[in-house]
């Protein structure tokens, strides 16, 4: 079955995702999609981040009683690991500050919403 | 003492950041313990950032590999690459470390007085821990990863610092603004570390820079690269959110969300000239960087003539300042590659820049605190509003003069010294340059006789008769910059010399930033 | 160690402060060779606007908005050029964060 899915789909995922998340963050006006796309483009990089250590047929990366074969690289899944953890408490932070601007403002709409310009 | 200098760079992260986790705990001690705490702390870790930075004046960059049995032993044995987490202090990150310290105290010192009357200090203050951590690592650091851990360690802490006054309605919204920015360019950094670590199966930034081949993935990632750490910074045309973010903040954490801005230049730096340059043509790249601090200088004085929010106008010329620093250093990134370009004006031009980066966190750092101080007695930061408070405010108008004359360049104070460096040495790359900052100067000027009039000069208003002077921990937190300021001005032959020269030589010499870890004895 | 030196001039501020002091002595000594004989408190230190009676103080106090008139009217359309792109909105600021890394690509790619 694995020999009928090509060798580049992570990789266009990735791409797909970070293009979404592009997409929201140019054309949006809501904050709370704004951080949609924030955690839609972080979802991106981690697929990117994973795909590069993989290696054809290649096993998880543990030492005991290992089968036979290569391992995948464990060290792009510690970075993404990283990046889950520091992700979470970013997304946290923002909904926190939209649930202000809405109780202070009545409106998350970035352009009704705004105080500072010019 | 041996001890401690061996162990210097990892005890000046970890203890700030012990510190931020224990600080809620001592804070049912009482203020007074806990105030006394911060600042001893602080102290302790300034004296350890001086003790690094005279070991590596003496005898040049230090390593420190996390987990190795020897401090010093860059790659295990039968390793041909580092594989271990490392920091690697050389010229120019002790002196961003001296420059981060120095405002860090100073922001305490002010702080404490100031956000007495809020709900949660204990928070405030554990928050302002981890910026400094923030900071300090990411100059100090030595592998790409580290960069973007301690990149979002110093934006979420400075996001929720920034937002702090959760009663008013700007400031939140100054603060999502941050947190927005520095998410995306974070994660641009990280798809572009992972384009690195794709092709190399490399993190640390010796190693990376020794088998980088410039091919067009390269090129994509350090456009990302570089892009990214210019919007962290505040560089025209990814600059508007800073007015937003700067004007907001409470005193003492917009110097420190300004240091934030500083670091990330360093981080631009350090990609520019020690991952990328040396072996291939940096001159588009360096071109980039100058057309960016040539904007940068003329967009962000001609928006903040036009201001009449005090902080916002301050914010607008962080702004423009930042454009002269980049355009020092974009030269010296322009002719790296020439030898006789780099002799002739190369060099002068990096100085210029590099010492205009400690002078402006100093003058306006400062220059944030007074606008601040203005604000904590008075209750607005409209310039429409005010008038006539050097009656009542002697301190700090003086402070404000000298910070004042300072930025635009005037003699004898130390802005004059790196203006004159980087005016000399620009002119002969290219004279229009050299032109357009010389007007940027007279208009910083004119924007500031602006302020110092509608803030300062004029009758004592009736609604200003009770205003009092700021309390004494305000004064002496603003007078630390002061006396630094004042100190380098009638010093700067001998500031230039000790601090900026080898900070230089240490982003020009690319071999030995690599010889320091690759050729590192076991 | 008080004199910066570059490759082609010297700055030294001991120097300039010295000439600063120089002149402010010459400058004094001018100023003290003047009218000493006024009288305080009386109407020749009052405030004097030509004649006119003189409006409190929050009306004789020009307001920020006010100064630099003559320069704000001079470039009035460099200003609204410039204050358009300054919205406050944060759709704008990624868009301006996606043309630069653009632009930046092209750059790098073509000259190299």
């Amino acid at each position: 079955m694995m020999q009928y899915i090509p060798f580049n789909i992570p990789f266009v995922a990735a791409a797909l995702l970070v293009g979404v998340a592009l997409f929201i963050f140019l054309f949006k006006r809501n904050l709370i999609k704004i951080v949609m796309g924030v955690a839609i483009l972080s979802s991106g990089v981690n697929l990117f981040l994973i795909a590069l250590g993989y290696r054809a047929g290649g096993v998880a990366p543990i030492y005991t009683a290992t089968p036979e074969g290569v391992m995948v690289l464990p060290v792009p899944q510690a970075l993404t690991l990283t990046n889950i953890v520091i992700t979470v408490s970013v997304i946290a932070l923002m909904l926190t500050m939209v649930m202000y601007i809405y109780r202070h403002m009545g409106d998350i709409d970035a352009k009704k919403s705004r105080l500072l310009k010019g | 003492m041996e001890y401690l200098t061996v162990h210097s760079p990892i005890l000046i992260v970890a203890i700030p950041l012990l510190a931020a986790f224990i600080i809620p705990l001592l804070s049912r001690l009482g203020s007074k313990v806990r105030d006394t705490f911060n600042v001893s702390l602080l102290g302790f870790v300034t004296f350890l950032v001086a003790i690094l930075a005279i070991d590596i004046y003496a005898n040049g960059a230090r390593i420190y590999t996390l987990g190795a049995s020897v401090p010093e032993l860059a790659r295990p044995e039968g390793y041909m690459v580092p594989v271990r987490i490392m920091f690697q202090v050389d010229g120019i990150s002790i002196f961003m470390g001296l420059t981060i310290t120095v405002v860090a105290l100073a922001a305490l010192v002010y702080s404490l007085q100031f956000v007495k009357n809020e709900t949660g200090q204990d928070r405030f203050y554990s928050l302002f821990m981890l910026l400094y951590v923030g900071m300090i690592g990411l100059v100090f650091t030595g592998d790409m990863f580290n960069l973007f851990v301690f990149l979002e360690i110093l934006s979420i802490a400075g996001a929720g610092l920034a937002s702090y006054r959760v009663n008013l309605a700007d400031a939140v919204e100054g603060g999502f603004k941050y947190i927005v920015i520095s998410a995306v360019s974070a994660l641009l950094v990280l798809f572009a570390i992972g384009i690195l670590y794709g092709q190399y199966n490399l993190l640390s930034i010796a190693a990376l820079a020794n088998t980088m081949q410039f091919n067009t993935l390269d090129m994509i990632a350090l456009a990302m690269l570089a892009i990214a750490f210019v919007m962290k910074l505040a560089g025209v045309p990814l600059h508007m959110w800073a007015p937003d973010t700067y004007a907001v903040a409470p005193a003492g954490i917009t110097p420190m969300i300004y240091m934030s801005s500083a670091a990330s230049m360093y981080a631009l730096y350090r990609v520019t000239f020690t991952l990328y340059g040396g072996q291939f043509d940096t001159m588009p790249i360096g071109w980039v960087v100058i057309i960016l601090g040539v904007l940068s200088m003329f967009i962000g004085v001609m928006m903040a003539i036009y201001q009449t929010d005090i902080k916002r106008l301050m914010a607008y010329h962080a702004i423009s300042q930042s454009g002269y620093m980049l355009l020092g250093v974009g030269v010296g990134l322009a002719v790296l590659t020439d030898p006789v370009a780099l002799a002739n004006y190369g060099r002068d031009a990096m100085n210029g820049g590099i010492f205009h980066i400690i002078n402006n966190a100093l003058y306006k750092g400062m220059l944030f605190l007074t606008a601040e101080a203005i604000f904590f007695r008075i209750g607005t930061r409209d310039l429409n509003k005010m008038g006539g408070l050097a009656h009542n405010m002697k301190w700090t108008t003086i402070f404000f003069i000298i910070g004042a004359l300072a930025i635009s360049g005037i003699p004898p104070f130390n802005g004059f010294a790196s203006k004159l460096l980087i005016y000399e040495s620009v002119f002969r790359f290219n004279p229009l340059l050299s032109i357009i900052a010389m007007f940027v100067s007279l208009v910083t000027l004119a924007s500031f006789t602006k302020v110092f009039y509608s803030a300062f000069t004029g009758p004592e208003m009736p609604a200003y008769r009770e205003v009092r002077e700021v309390p004494k921990s305000m004064i002496i937190g603003m007078g630390i910059m002061v006396a630094c300021i004042i100190f380098f001005s009638i010093f700067p032959g001998l500031v230039v010399d000790t601090i900026v020269a080898p900070a230089t030589d240490a982003l020009i010499d690319q071999a030995s930033y690599i010889n320091g870890v690759m050729g590192a004895a076991p | 160690m008080s004199v910066l030196m570059y490759g082609y001039a010297v700055w030294s501020p001991i120097v300039w402060l010295v000439a600063l002091l120089v002149l402010a002595a010459i400058a004094l000594y001018v100023r003290s060779r003047g009218q000493k004989r006024y009288k305080k408190g009386t109407a020749q230190t009052d405030v004097f606007l030509s004649g006119i009676q003189v409006p409190p103080a929050e009306q004789r106090h020009i307001p920020a908005h006010n100064i630099y008139w003559g320069f704000f009217e001079a470039l009035k359309g460099f200003y609204s050029t410039m204050m358009r792109p300054h919205t406050g909105i944060i759709n704008d600021y990624m868009l301006w964060l996606v043309a630069i890394i653009a632009l930046t690509v092209l750059i790098l790619v073509l000259t190299s």
